[in-house]
């Protein structure tokens, strides 16, 4: 028998039957789909964080004001963080694992570029070491200096967003803008970060000298956070344990327990949060492996039916002389086209959907995922295609016919 | 017209038939002590059980010759055991003991392979239930034998639509079974079973759901095959269809009580040679007028 004539008739046998074909299609294409897009979606979270660890920097510490995590909050005590304590910090005989520290304010103000007016997400005065610590790296123009702070000029390194709802196509560098009514040069803008993970954009921001900021909005009291950077990535423990003893010098406090200031490890906080990803994509894998399953028991289902119903439809085609081979062969076509055609339109599906943001994420599919997806689906409509068929194809033709 | 024949009871020696006519009939089908038991025990029902032994008192089974060219009629009531000798003929059933030759080949030595091909080449099956496969178009019903058979799809077009108009239903070759008549079901199943021109065709109750008009058509269809030399083995209750066979078989509870020939083995079924002569007559008639 022509393998060809074999075809014909599973694409007759599928053709008889349209809406049952129609719908074990379905239930393999959403299976396969769901498992490509949802794995997609974890992977896709999990990269994001991944992202914005590798772009914060690994070795920088952060140093705010406030009681630490735990510790009793007691409003007499809190000392603000000065720029005296950033110095006493940067002393390297105190801190030998501290690379580099830059104070930081932050304010908010409205920027004005001939008829624009924006509001950038964050005006902040810093030291140059800054962008070394945050990771921040420049795209046009340059860095300010640190002769620029000595002397509190009025420049600023604005962020992409920023630039782009400024300038729009403009080139920024070197035309000044008006902040809170100060007039900035802009001397450089900084490349795009990206990996916004649903919070604030890290690109929408202005950063100018810590002086400069400090002189037209701040004041010169204290500074809102003080950035660390550790010598590397795995003296940052004990880069933190400096920034205690040394800040707890400089603000007179005996009790570890009682400090008016909080060190956090940001890449260890990121670790955290990655973690969390990881089990989130984990949950999201095994909704996606029972909808796969699901879609599984459907096929399973259908088969059985499918050539139960047909078990009298296989005693007249014996009964007309067809060959057991020619009788498999037929079931075994259907079920394969079915979950064939079922698995293939759900990976189109699962990777055009993947095209598209999910609750604030971009899906990275997962190229064994589509893989394996197709292939479980494919499988399962084979094995429980061809076990009903091969049974009934068996039977001796009257037994099949007879069959109710 | 006169009926001639002698009884024959099951058991008896099988002997060439060779009062009806020169030529020495081959029998296509030898059946030999043939039983066929349903359930164990005490349920146990004897489908065909023949005339007991009388040395032991059990089923010594049914044994039967058929020859080459024969239209033989089953008779026999309800639950008599038709069906059950029928589908054993027609290789879709197994006996419970005896031996079953086609053309001389023992059946019960082939396997799955070869009785598929016996089924597709040698027999045609006509079921009493129409048994058309569902969904499917009379063409593409009639056509299925064929490419079993490993007809290439043009060839077996032409010979499925030829089955179809010899039916009578060319025009309705499109059409799936549930929008046809039973009597056009009925006359596909015909066209299926001749499509393949079969030596044997097995015809369980043909005419059981049709009118005496369409009981007629394939009746004529069936004493047609007959007179070209197809063997043909026809159930029936109905009197007037087994007036078309040669030889008419009573069974009862499995046995075969009476065997009747009503015509020779060679040349056409009674009821066809009758029509002949009666227009051959009217020709010489309108031949003598003239
Ligand atoms: N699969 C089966 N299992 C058990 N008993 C069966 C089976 N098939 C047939 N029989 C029994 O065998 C006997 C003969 O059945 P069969 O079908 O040959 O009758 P039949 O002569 O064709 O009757 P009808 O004229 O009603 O078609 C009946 O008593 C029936 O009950
Ligand atoms: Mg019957």
């Amino acid at each position: 028998m022509i393998f060809w004539q074999i075809l014909r008739f599973a694409i007759g046998g599928l053709a008889a039957n349209k809406v049952r074909s129609a719908l074990t299609m379905l239930g393999v294409l959403i299976g396969v789909a769901s498992v490509i897009l949802l794995l997609a979606v974890g992977n896709g979270s999990s990269a994001a964080v991944k992202n914005s660890i590798t772009s914060l920097g690994t070795n920088s510490l952060t140093v705010s004001s406030g009681a630490s995590f735990g510790g009793s909050r007691s409003a007499a005590t809190t000392k603000k963080l000065t720029v005296a304590d950033a110095k006493a910090l940067a002393d390297p005989s105190a801190a030998p694992d501290i690379k580099s520290v830059a104070p930081v304010v932050s304010t908010s103000a409205t920027a004005i570029y001939g008829d624009i007016s924006y509001t950038p997400g964050s005006v902040l005065g810093t030291y140059p070491a800054y962008f070394e610590t945050a990771n921040e790296k420049i795209a046009k123009g340059d860095y300010f200096s640190a002769d620029d702070v000595l002397n509190a000029r009025k420049v600023a390194v604005i962020g992409s967003t920023t630039a782009t709802q400024l300038f729009d196509t403009d080139d920024p560098v070197g035309k000044s803008i008006s902040l809170g009514g100060t007039p900035f040069t802009v001397v450089g803008v900084l490349q795009t970060k990206g990996g916004s993970t649903g919070f604030s954009d890290p690109d929408d921001v202005v950063i100018a000298p810590l002086p400069t900021v400090q002189n037209a909005f701040t004041g010169f009291s204290s500074v809102s956070q003080i950035l660390v950077q550790a010598t590397s990535a795995d003296t940052t423990t004990q880069a933190q344990s400096e920034i205690t003893s040394v800040l707890m010098g400089t603000h007179s406090l005996t009790d570890p327990t009682k400090l008016d200031f909080r060190v956090s490890n940001q890449a260890s906080l990121l670790t955290a949060r990655e973690s969390t990803t990881k089990t989130f994509t984990v949950l999201l894998g095994a909704v996606a492996a029972i909808s796969l399953l699901v879609g599984g028991i459907g096929i399973t289902n259908i088969m059985l039916v499918t050539v139960t119903e047909r078990t009298r439809e296989i005693g007249i085609r014996k009964a007309l002389g067809a060959p057991k081979a020619v009788i498999l062969g037929q079931f075994l076509t259907e079920s394969t086209l079915l979950s064939v055609l079922g698995a293939g339109l759900g990976v189109a599906v699962g990777l055009i959907g993947s095209h598209f943001k999910v609750v604030g994420i971009v899906p990275v599919v997962i190229p064994s995922s589509v893989l394996g997806a197709f292939a479980i689906a494919v499988a399962i409509g084979l094995f429980f295609g061809s076990y009903p068929a091969n049974r009934a194809a068996s039977l001796r033709p009257i037994d099949a016919l007879r069959h109710e | 017209m006169a009926r001639r024949g002698r009884a024959r009871h099951s058991g008896t020696a099988p002997t060439p038939e060779t009062e009806t006519g020169p030529a020495t009939p081959v029998p296509v089908i030898q059946i030999q002590r043939l039983t066929k038991a349903y359930g164990h025990g005490d349920a146990t029902v004897h489908a065909l059980r023949g005339p007991d032994d009388p040395e032991t008192g059990l089923p010594a089974g049914v044994s039967l010759d058929i020859d080459e060219g024969d239209f033989v009629a089953v008779m026999g009531s309800s639950g008599s055991g038709k069906s059950t000798l029928m589908n054993i003929l027609g290789c879709l059933d197994v006996p419970t003991a005896g031996r079953y030759l086609l053309d001389g080949i023992d059946v019960g030595h082939l396997d799955e392979q070869q009785l598929s091909l016996v089924r597709n080449r040698k027999i045609g099956f006509i079921f009493q239930s129409f048994n058309l496969v569902p969904r499917t178009s009379a063409l593409a019903q009639v056509e299925l034998p064929l490419a079993y058979a490993g007809v290439k799809a043009a060839e077996r077009r032409k010979r499925a639509l030829a089955a179809l108009s010899l039916v009578g239903l060319s025009e309705r070759s499109g059409h799936k079974p549930n929008e046809l008549s039973g009597g056009q079901q009925q006359r596909v199943a015909v066209a299926r079973a001749l499509v393949t021109a079969p030596a044997m065709l097995l015809a369980d109750e043909p005419t059981g759901n049709l009118d005496s008009h369409s009981t007629e058509e394939v009746l004529q269809i069936i004493d047609g095959l007959n007179a070209t030399g197809r063997t043909v083995v026809l159930i029936t209750h109905e009197d007037e269809v087994a007036m078309h066979a040669k030889r008419v078989l009573r069974l009862v509870d499995g046995k075969v009580i009476s065997d009747v020939r009503q015509g020779p083995v060679a040349g056409p079924p009674p009821v066809l040679a009758a029509q002949l002569r009666q227009r051959a007559a009217a020709g010489e008639l309108i031949g003598g007028r003239q």
